[in-house]
């Protein structure tokens, strides 16, 4: 399926030639497959929401050539035109971040919805594969000496984007960025025992949320206590998998979508155990687990300081939406509304996820002079 | 390694940091690679865990579709022998989605094709509103459920559901009680033992014996039909144990219909009933008497007159006008000398006895259908004139049962129970009297029968005792004198008791038979006799020969005043 020759210097030649085409057709598979699962979970929460039986389906399915087209036109970028894309995008969208609590409409008590026209997009989203890039090159550039105080605007410009999803509040979304923000600090070479200090940090930042706002204390509680409240969710997402068995009971089979009230996004996973089975769950945390891997391992090649940081960065952010969402569907961690990348329905996810892997694939191209040892 | 990049002499320190710092950087990535590769195998291992191999302890719903209609188990309950006496099965309950509803009348008239008994146009109107969810009809069985699924209409849907039985229908009905259509517990042991029965994962058994309660509801209902009364009682209890092995209140309901049952038949006589007793009260009066020493088996009391108070006269009922024994105040029920022995105790001393014995209070039982009694807010001589032979203090059957179980079982108060007792267990109790005593009066019940108001109680060989009781039902102010509560208070085997029986009847009617007479030695103790007749035997008790020592061991030798000979003879 070589549709480039070799000798075609063309832009899109080249760019098959030295992209990830392996990454590519595991990101590939994940669409495919988000497509199936919007076609089978969506319909019942539209259903029951009182919308046309294909309104998530058909909006998902106009979002994806968006997000494919961002993703395509990210990766052809350089390294340095990933760093410009990553620091325009950072700037606009921490503006709508902060425009959100003019304009911003509310659901479910927290602000994070801006309307632009038809349409509705959730800046933060945007931030966090934008904000993993630019941290990185703070980091690297602080390392290498190219500019003063680079971990200082680092952790400031870190808190000020954190501060802001509290107040929103996100607490999802800050906790990603965190996790992604402080793993590049310590593969940026942070003294261990800083590190030690950044978990404890981090872990004073949980209970913090857990004693003042009062939902995610109630998640908590019934995490490790089911009987203590409404564990109704993550039980039926269980009975999802049990139903389910190795083979499912066959696309379009479900009933726990017909009761979830996030059957298309958050507990997505739970919807494609019961109707695909035991086999293809598997498929989906290994595509997932085979991206990240090898993203991480193509990352120990690098010789670029900042190269490796971002690439590390996406992968994280990456991987821990899908470790996160698979895992409170599976009732491992309490439950935490985050998107199955690619496969959850949402627009400004699915767009936000283009952009991410866009720049991943950007970064981890073959550069001729870039590589080292072979 | 060979290092490609061409750097500018000036940048060496700078380029030897670089090195050092993609070093951390790989090195650190591998803890992070690590760390993830961790947790998909997590989540891997998880899924496996939860698709295929998910154990009874993880949450298992079998098809619920809503939140509020969760399956709810409840535990069976079986009698002390086992058997099964209320159980829960599966049924479909059919809902629809009028949402989903193409042609609203259209579907409620084939509905009714199927299930004949709805009323189309409710239907209709259900199917018609604009909800996602509405019950059509709840529990329907196999068969109906198939011809519903025949008429394919959309929209409608089956939620399976446990539904209460009863498969002995209307037996034993006050015990269990009922459940409304969610299952959660009405009335009797279903409302007491409601969050009890949710949880627990075994059986319940009660102390019935449903072969006890089935004889007793048997003989009563009889009784009642041949003297046309209005309603029934009847206990049967260990004595030992106080387990109430039958406890029957007629006229009884089928708590499988719980529709269909009114607020009269609810009713439990046992327990929720306050009756004035009448004549069986003067087994605790002479009891009484005897504990404190006011009286012996050969003392006695003059009953030649009718004793004037206030503006009551107190006669007796079978007046003998003459000097009783206290044997014969017993065997005759003479009212008389009853109020005397009880003046002789005093007031304060009558009142302490009658609380030890619960009759003040409500009793205690696993049941939340329980009446208090009905006592003088202050007691005064009246008070306890009336109360020693029965009336002026009402309390249920199950009050009487209880006391009575002390005064032949040797003398101790237990709590009554619904619930079978392990066969090792000792029951607690308090000494209300002497052994003495106990005997004593086992005697003379066993004289009331022997000879007595109460032959027809009679259980050849196996030593039947009581007494009887006939009260005029309060009517406003005054007494009815044509409504009686007849009773019969029994005991067997008297030389040693195991068993208190107890039958009641509520405005009973003399018959041709009877000689027009209604009072508990007419209608009440020949229902004793063939509940004991037929009860005895399955409760695995011998019979005694009529030259068993233990019948002499009961007789009682009436003395006689002044050395005048007066036997006791059948009267």
């Amino acid at each position: 399926m070589n549709v480039f020759a070799r000798s075609d210097t063309s832009v899109l030649g080249r760019w098959w030639w030295t992209v990830d085409r392996w990454t590519l057709t595991a990101v590939g598979a994940l669409i495919a497959f988000g497509i199936i699962m919007a076609l089978a979970a969506s319909p019942a929460v539209a259903e029951r929401i009182g919308l046309d039986y294909f309104y998530f389906a058909r909006r998902q399915l106009i979002y994806l050539p968006v997000a494919l087209v961002l993703m395509i036109g990210a990766s052809l970028l350089s390294p340095t035109g990933v760093f410009r894309a990553a620091i325009v995008t950072l700037t606009i969208f921490s503006l709508l971040v902060v425009a959100t609590f003019v304009i911003g409409t509310e659901v479910k008590g927290a602000r994070r919805w801006i309307g632009l026209g038809p349409i509705s997009v959730q800046p933060s989203e945007f931030l966090k594969p934008a904000f993993a890039v630019v941290a990185a090159w703070l980091f690297a550039s602080a390392r290498t000496g190219d500019i003063k105080h680079g971990n200082l605007i680092s952790i400031a410009s870190f808190g000020t984007i954190v501060g802001l999803l509290l107040l929103q509040p996100d607490v999802g979304m800050s906790v990603v960025i965190s996790v992604v923000w402080s793993a590049q600090f310590f593969l940026a070479g942070l003294p261990l025992y800083w590190a030690v200090l950044l978990i404890v940090g981090g872990a004073a930042a949980l209970a913090a949320a857990y004693f003042t706002l009062h939902h995610v204390a109630s998640r908590i509680d019934r995490f490790l206590d089911p009987s203590s409240g409404d564990s109704y969710q993550v039980d039926r997402s269980l009975e999802a998998f049990i139903n389910g068995g190795l083979f499912g009971r066959g696309p379009g089979e479900g009933t726990v979508k017909e009761v979830l009230p996030d059957a298309h996004s958050d507990f997505v996973f739970a919807v494609a155990g019961e109707e695909f089975g035991l086999f293809v769950c598997l498929i989906i945390v290994g595509l997932f687990a085979f991206i990240v891997l090898r993203g991480f391992a193509r990352a120990l090649q690098e010789t670029d300081l900042f190269i490796l940081l971002a690439t590390a960065g996406l992968l994280v952010q990456f991987g821990l939406q899908a470790v996160i969402n698979m895992g409170s569907t599976l009732r491992l961690i309490p439950t935490k509304g985050m998107t199955l990348p690619f496969v959850s329905y949402g627009g400004s996810s699915l767009i936000a996820m283009g952009l991410c892997i866009g720049f991943l694939l950007a970064l981890t191209r073959k550069r001729v002079g870039a590589e080292s040892q072979r | 390694m060979t290092e490609r990049r061409v750097s500018p002499p000036e940048k060496i320190r700078i380029e030897g940091d670089r090195k050092t710092a993609i070093e951390t950087g790989r090195n650190r990535l591998m803890v992070a690679g690590a760390l993830f590769a961790a947790a998909f195998l997590v989540i891997s291992t998880r899924v496996v865990d939860v698709s295929i191999f998910s154990s009874e302890a993880e949450p298992r719903y079998s098809r619920s579709i809503t939140k509020t209609e969760k399956y709810t188990g409840r535990a069976d309950i079986v009698d002390r022998n086992g058997v099964l006496v209320a159980t829960s099965v599966n049924t479909a309950s059919l809902y629809a989605n009028p949402r989903l509803v193409l042609d609203p009348e259209q579907a409620a008239l084939k509905l009714s094709r199927a299930l004949p008994d709805i009323n189309v146009e409710a239907i209709e109107r259900k199917l018609r509103s604009d909800r996602g969810f509405v019950w059509l009809r709840r529990h329907l069985t196999p068969r109906q459920q198939y011809a519903v699924n025949r008429l394919g209409i959309p929209a409608l849907n089956f939620q399976r559901e446990a539904r209460r039985m009863y498969p002995l229908g209307p037996l034993a009905s006050h015990v269990l009680g009922f459940t409304d259509i969610d299952n959660k517990g009405l009335a009797g042991i279903e409302r007491y033992f409601d969050k009890e029965l949710r949880s627990r994962q075994h059986n319940m058994a009660l102390s019935v014996d449903i072969r006890v309660q089935h004889v007793l509801e048997h003989e009563l209902s009889i009784a009642m039909e041949k003297f046309g009364a209005i309603g029934a009682a009847g206990l049967v209890m260990d004595v030992e144990t106080a387990e109430i092995l039958g406890m029957a209140s007629l006229p009884d309901f089928d708590p499988n219909q719980p529709g269909a049952i009114d607020n009269e038949v609810r009713f439990n006589r046992t327990t929720q009933g306050v009756y004035e007793m009448g004549s069986t009260f003067k087994i605790f009066t002479t009891a009484m008497a005897f504990d404190a020493g006011t009286a012996t088996m050969r003392s006695g009391y003059d009953a030649t007159d009718p004793i004037r108070v206030a503006r009551f006269v107190i006669r007796d009922y079978h007046a003998k006008k003459r000097w009783l024994s206290v044997p014969e105040i017993f065997m005759y029920s003479s009212n008389i000398g009853s109020v005397k022995m009880a003046l002789d105790v005093g007031i304060k001393d009558h009142r302490k006895f009658l609380t030890q014995l619960g009759m003040l209070k409500p009793v205690r039982v696993e049941l939340s259908e329980t009446g208090s009694p009905l006592s003088p807010s202050q007691w005064r001589e009246i008070n306890s004139m009336t109360i020693s032979f029965g009336h002026g203090l009402a309390v249920s059957p199950l009050h009487l049962v209880a006391g009575v179980s002390a005064i032949v079982n040797g003398g101790i108060y237990r709590t009554p129970t619904l619930i079978r007792r392990d066969a090792r267990e000792t029951v607690v109790g308090k000494r209300v009297i002497s052994e003495q005593t106990s005997l004593n009066m086992r005697r003379l019940m066993r004289l009331v029968v022997e000879n007595g108001t109460g032959r027809k109680a009679s259980a050849p060989g196996y030593l039947v005792g009581g007494k009887t009781g006939t009260a005029e039902k309060v009517s406003g102010r005054g007494y009815k004198n044509k409504a009686l509560i007849s009773s019969f208070i029994a005991a067997f085997p008297m030389h040693k008791p195991k068993y208190v029986v107890l039958a009641m009847l509520d405005e009973a009617k003399g018959t041709k038979e009877t000689l027009g007479y209604a009072t508990g030695g007419w209608v009440a103790a020949p229902v004793i006799g063939a509940v004991v007749r037929r009860i005895a035997p399955v409760l695995g008790l011998r019979p005694i020969k009529t030259q068993d020592a233990a019948h002499e061991a009961l007789s009682v030798k009436i003395s006689e005043k002044s050395g005048r000979g007066r036997r006791v003879a059948a009267n």
